[in-house]
C-alpha cells in the first residue's frame, strides 16, 4: 500500500480546522483575535491564545468581538474575530455598516455554521452574509485550506478594502487533517490610525457617498473571482454530470464521483458566473452541491445557466457521499450503487441475517445529553419542577437541558439572552386565564452578560413582574468552561475583574431586598427563596453561586452510596436527575387503599459521584450516606 | 486514485469514556505509518453524557472526513448498546470490537426507555463478525477504569493494517513524557485487550 511521506521535520502537524485558522492568522501577522465561545468555533480563540504575539480576548458577545476587531483594524493591526453562525446575527449590526467604511489593516470574520445541528438552535446559512453585506466570502474545504484561506482572507481584505468572511462548518472546524505550515510575518501598518471622518463616521451623508464605492468594490471582486485560482475548474472523464462545489462539499463530491468534472469555489462570493457557465458547456448536466440554502443555485439559474440543485438534493443537513450517490444515481436513471465489497470466503453457513438498515440504524433508546453528576443546576431544576402554576422562560446554555427529564421545567428557549424579554412579554401579554401564573426566567452568568442584562433593564424600567434565576457557575459551561467576567480570570487564566452580580442587578433597577444570593445545593433555602419571590409582584433575582463541576473552582467531595437496607424505593432522589443515581430494580406494590404504587430502588455509581450532598436532602429514610461511613459500618 | 484503499474506523461510546482519545491515538499511529488521515468528531455536547462517535479514516489520500453508513471496516464499541446503535455503520465484511460493560443513561433509570435485553445477541443476529468482552472488568482489575481505552485499542490491534507494536508505542509514548508511572500498566492493559479479543 502506497502512502504519503511521514511527518518529516516540524512544519507538518495533525490539526483541526479551528487550530489551522488560528495558525493561519498568526502567520499572517494578525495582532488581535477576539471571540465569544460558540460551538463549533470555540477552539479558534483557544488556540490563538497560545501565540503571545497576538492579543486575544473573550469578548462578552459577538458584536463586541467584531467591534474590537474593527478597532484594531483601523488602528493598523490585522484582526480576526471568530463566532458560531448565530453569533453573526448579533454582530451583524457592526458588519452591515463597517462594510461601507472598509478596513484599516486586514479584517477577517471567521464564522462557523453548524450544518447538521450538532449543538445549535438553528441551521442558518452564513453564506447569506456575503450577499447581504456585499463582502467576499472564502470557504475552505479542509484544515489545510482553513490555514491557507485565513491568510488569503487578510490579503483580500487589504487589497479590496473590505471585511472578509471566512465561512467554516462543523466538518471543517472539528475535523483534523495534516497541515503544512510556515512562520509568522509581521504585517502591521506603519502609520497607525488615520483620521478619515468622511469614511469612518457613518452618518447618512457619508453612507450615501460610500454606497456606490461598495458596489464598485463588489464588482471588482466579482472580476477577481472569475480569474482567481481560488475558483478552479477541474476536468474529469465522466461528463454525464458536472458539479459546482464549495467548502466541505468539494471533498464529498470528489469522494463520491472521482471522475466527474467540477468547479471548486474557494471564493464562493461574489460568484464567478462566467467560469461556471464555461463548466456548464462541458458537461451533460450541471448539479450545484451546496449545504443548507440554494444560494448559488438561485443566482446561477437567474444568470440563465441550466442546472439542478435542491430539486434532487436535500435542503437540510450535510451533503455527504452517502447522500449524493443515490441522488445522482436517480438522476441518471441508474440502480442505486451498492457498497463495493471484497470477496470473502464464508466461514460457516449462516441463516439469512436480519441486517440492520444503515439508513435507519438499530432501534436503541436515545442517549440525549444530560446535566453532569453534581451539577449545581440539578437542585435548581428540582425546585422549579416542584413549583406549580408557572411559565418558565429559558435560555441558551447547559441549563437548557432542564427542559428534559426528569425536570421538564422550561417552557421556552429561543436565543441568547431571550429569557428576559420573553418572560417580560409573557407577563405583560398575559390573558385572564393566566392571571395567577408565575413568570420565571432562567439564565446563566455568561448569557446574562452576553445579551440578558439589557432585558432585565427593560423589565425593571417597565415595572415588570418576573422572578429571575441567575445561575452563576463562573464559566461558559456548554462550550467547555471558558472564562468570562464572572470567573475572575481572562482567556489566559490570569486574574481579572470579577463582576458583582448583586451590584449589577441593583444598578439595573432591582430593589436590593429582591436580590438573593443562594447556594444551589442548599435545597430548602433555594426552594423557600423561589417560592417567596414568585409571590411578590415585582422583579426579583435569585443568584446561585456554585461553580460548574467541570472547572477547577469545583472541589469534589468523597463519594456517597445507598444503604440497601434503608432504601424504601420511593424514588424521590431520582427527581434530582443526577446521572450517578441508577435504578437497581423496580417493584409494584399495592397500598392498603388498593391503589398501585411503583417503587424504584437505587444505587449510586460511586466512581462518578463527587459528594455534592444534594440527593440526601431528598431521602426520607436517610438511606444515602458517605461511602466511607457505609464501609465502616 | 483507484489504489487508494481507505481504512474506516468508527469509535463509539459515551462522553467521558475516552472515545476521542482512542481516535486521536489511532490517527497519530496511522500518521506515523505514513498514511494521510482525517478524524472527525460528532460530539456537540460530548461532556454531557450523550453519544460520542469519532470517525478515523486513513489511506493514500482521504477526502470526505465522515465514514458513510455501511462502510466502516472496524467498529470500536465502548458500550454494548452504543455498539448496537452503530453496528449498521459497518460494511458486511467489517468487524465489531465491543466492551460489554453497560452504562445506563438517566432516561433508562427513570423508566422512560428500556435498555436492550441482549444487545450482543442482536449484534450476533446480524451475522456481522464481532468480538465482545468485558474491557471494563479488565480495567477495574488493573485498578483504573480509564484504562478501558487502552484495553480496547489492544483488542483491535490485530485488525489494523500496521503493526500492533506501533499502536502500543503511540499509547506508551503519551505517558513516557508526562506520567512514566502509567507506562507499565498501560502496556499490561494493551496486552490484556489483545489477548481478550483472540
Amino acid at each position: 500500500m502506497s502512502a504519503v511521506p511521514p511527518l518529516a521535520g516540524s512544519n507538518r502537524r495533525f490539526m483541526s480546522g479551528n487550530e489551522a485558522v488560528a495558525r493561519g492568522a498568526w502567520e499572517a501577522g494578525c495582532n488581535l483575535a477576539a471571540a465569544y465561545p460558540g460551538t463549533p468555533a470555540t477552539e479558534i480563540l483557544e488556540f490563538a491564545a497560545h501565540y503571545p504575539e497576538m492579543y486575544t480576548e473573550w469578548s462578552v458577545n459577538e458584536k463586541v468581538s467584531l467591534e474590537v476587531a474593527i478597532g484594531a483594524s483601523l488602528a493598523g493591526s490585522r484582526a480576526l474575530c471568530a463566532m458560531k453562525h448565530v453569533g453573526l446575527n448579533v454582530a451583524s449590526d457592526a458588519l452591515m455598516s463597517q462594510t461601507l467604511a472598509g478596513v484599516g489593516a486586514g479584517l477577517v470574520i471567521a464564522v462557523a455554521d453548524d450544518v447538521g445541528l450538532s449543538s445549535s438552535q438553528n441551521e442558518q446559512d452564513s453564506r447569506f452574509w456575503g450577499r447581504f453585506a456585499h463582502v467576499p466570502l472564502l470557504e475552505p474545504a479542509d484544515a489545510q485550506e482553513a490555514y491557507e484561506y485565513t491568510q488569503r482572507a487578510f490579503e483580500l481584505s487589504e487589497s479590496f478594502n473590505t471585511p472578509v468572511i471566512l465561512r467554516l462548518t462543523t466538518r471543517i472546524c472539528h475535523v483534523k487533517g495534516v497541515v503544512s505550515f510556515d512562520e509568522r510575518s509581521e504585517t502591521s501598518r506603519a502609520e497607525g490610525f488615520v483620521k478619515d471622518p468622511g469614511r469612518l463616521i457613518m452618518t447618512p451623508n457619508v453612507a450615501k457617498k460610500r454606497l456606490p464605492l461598495m458596489f464598485e468594490r463588489e464588482a471588482e471582486i466579482q472580476r477577481y473571482s472569475e480569474s482567481s485560482e481560488l475558483n478552479q475548474i477541474m476536468a474529469g472523464s465522466d461528463r454525464r454530470v458536472g458539479f459546482v462545489t464549495s467548502g466541505p462539499t468539494y471533498m464529498h463530491v470528489r469522494e463520491a464521483f472521482p471522475d466527474a468534472p467540477l468547479i471548486k469555489l474557494g471564493l464562493s462570493y461574489p460568484v464567478p458566473v462566467d467560469k461556471i457557465r464555461e463548466l456548464a458547456g462541458q458537461v451533460d448536466r450541471l448539479v450545484v452541491v451546496e449545504e443548507v440554502e440554494p444560494l448559488l443555485e438561485t443566482e446561477l439559474k437567474a444568470a440563465g445557466i441550466a442546472l439542478l440543485g435542491k430539486e434532487i438534493l436535500p435542503r437540510i443537513g450535510e451533503l455527504s457521499p452517502n447522500v449524493l450517490r443515490p441522488a445522482i444515481a436517480r438522476l441518471l436513471g441508474e440502480a442505486l450503487p451498492e457498497t463495493a465489497e471484497p470477496v470473502r470466503a464464508p466461514i460457516e453457513i449462516k441463516p439469512p441475517a436480519p441486517r440492520i438498515d444503515p439508513a435507519t440504524g438499530a432501534n436503541v433508546f436515545p442517549r440525549p445529553p444530560t446535566m453532569c453528576v453534581a451539577c449545581p443546576h440539578l437542585g435548581i431544576y428540582y425546585c422549579l419542577s416542584k413549583i406549580r402554576n408557572t411559565t418558565i422562560s429559558g435560555d441558551i446554555g447547559c441549563y437548557t437541558l432542564g427542559a428534559g427529564h426528569p425536570w421538564n421545567a422550561l417552557d421556552t428557549t429561543i436565543c441568547m439572552g431571550a429569557s428576559m424579554g420573553i418572560a417580560h412579554g409573557l407577563d405583560k401579554g398575559r390573558v385572564e386565564a393566566d392571571r395567577d401564573k408565575k413568570i420565571i426566567a432562567v439564565i446563566g452568568d455568561s448569557t446574562f452578560m452576553h445579551m440578558g442584562m439589557q432585558g432585565l433593564l427593560d423589565i425593571t424600567y417597565n415595572k415588570g413582574n418576573v422572578t429571575i434565576l441567575l445561575l452563576d457557575n463562573r464559566a461558559v459551561g456548554m462550550t467547555g468552561g471558558q472564562d468570562n467576567p464572572a470567573s475572575g480570570r481572562d482567556i489566559h487564566g490570569n486574574e481579572a475583574m470579577k463582576v458583582d452580580f448583586r451590584k449589577l442587578c441593583e444598578a439595573l433597577g432591582v430593589k436590593p431586598e429582591r436580590i438573593h444570593e443562594v447556594n444551589p445545593y442548599e435545597l430548602p433555602t433555594l426552594f423557600t427563596a423561589l417560592r417567596d419571590e414568585v409571590k411578590i409582584p415585582e422583579p426579583s433575582v435569585i443568584i446561585t453561586n456554585q461553580p460548574c463541576v467541570l472547572i477547577d473552582y469545583y472541589g469534589a467531595q468523597p463519594a456517597l452510596t445507598v444503604d440497601d437496607a434503608k432504601c424504601t424505593g420511593c424514588g424521590n432522589c431520582l427527581d434530582i436527575g443526577c446521572p450517578a443515581i441508577l435504578v437497581t430494580r423496580r417493584e409494584t406494590v399495592v397500598k392498603p387503599n388498593g391503589s398501585e404504587k411503583e417503587l424504584a430502588f437505587v444505587k449510586i455509581e460511586s466512581g462518578a459521584c463527587t459528594g455534592c450532598n444534594l440527593c440526601p436532602k431528598t431521602c426520607g429514610p436517610d438511606a444515602i450516606l458517605p461511602l466511607a461511613d457505609y464501609i465502616r459500618q | 486514485m483507484s489504489e487508494n484503499k481507505i481504512t474506516n474506523i468508527l469509535v463509539a461510546g459515551i462522553g467521558g469514556q475516552g472515545v476521542m482519545t482512542a481516535a486521536e491515538i489511532l490517527s497519530q499511529t496511522a500518521l506515523s505509518q505514513g498514511f494521510d488521515v482525517k478524524k472527525t468528531e460528532v460530539a456537540g455536547m460530548a461532556q454531557r453524557g450523550g453519544v460520542v462517535t469519532s470517525h478515523v479514516r486513513f489511506g493514500t489520500r482521504v477526502l470526505s472526513p465522515a465514514i458513510p453508513p455501511g462502510e466502516a471496516d472496524i467498529l470500536v464499541g465502548f458500550e454494548p448498546a452504543e455498539a448496537l446503535r452503530w453496528i449498521s455503520h459497518l460494511r458486511p465484511s467489517g468487524v465489531a470490537m465491543i466492551n460489554t460493560t453497560r452504562q445506563e443513561p438517566p432516561v433508562v433509570s427513570l423508566g422512560l426507555y428500556d435498555y436492550p435485553q441482549d444487545p450482543i445477541g442482536e449484534i450476533a443476529a446480524t451475522g456481522i463478525e464481532y468480538h465482545a468482552f468485558d474491557a471494563g472488568a479488565i480495567a477495574r482489575e488493573l485498578g483504573n477504569f480509564k484504562l478501558v481505552n487502552t484495553v480496547m485499542l489492544g483488542a483491535i490491534s490485530a485488525l489494523l493494517p500496521f503493526p500492533a507494536e506501533a499502536l502500543k508505542n503511540e499509547i506508551l509514548d503519551r505517558f513516557r513524557g508526562r506520567k512514566p508511572t502509567l507506562v507499565e500498566i498501560n502496556d499490561k492493559a494493551f496486552e490484556l485487550g489483545r489477548q481478550a479479543s483472540l
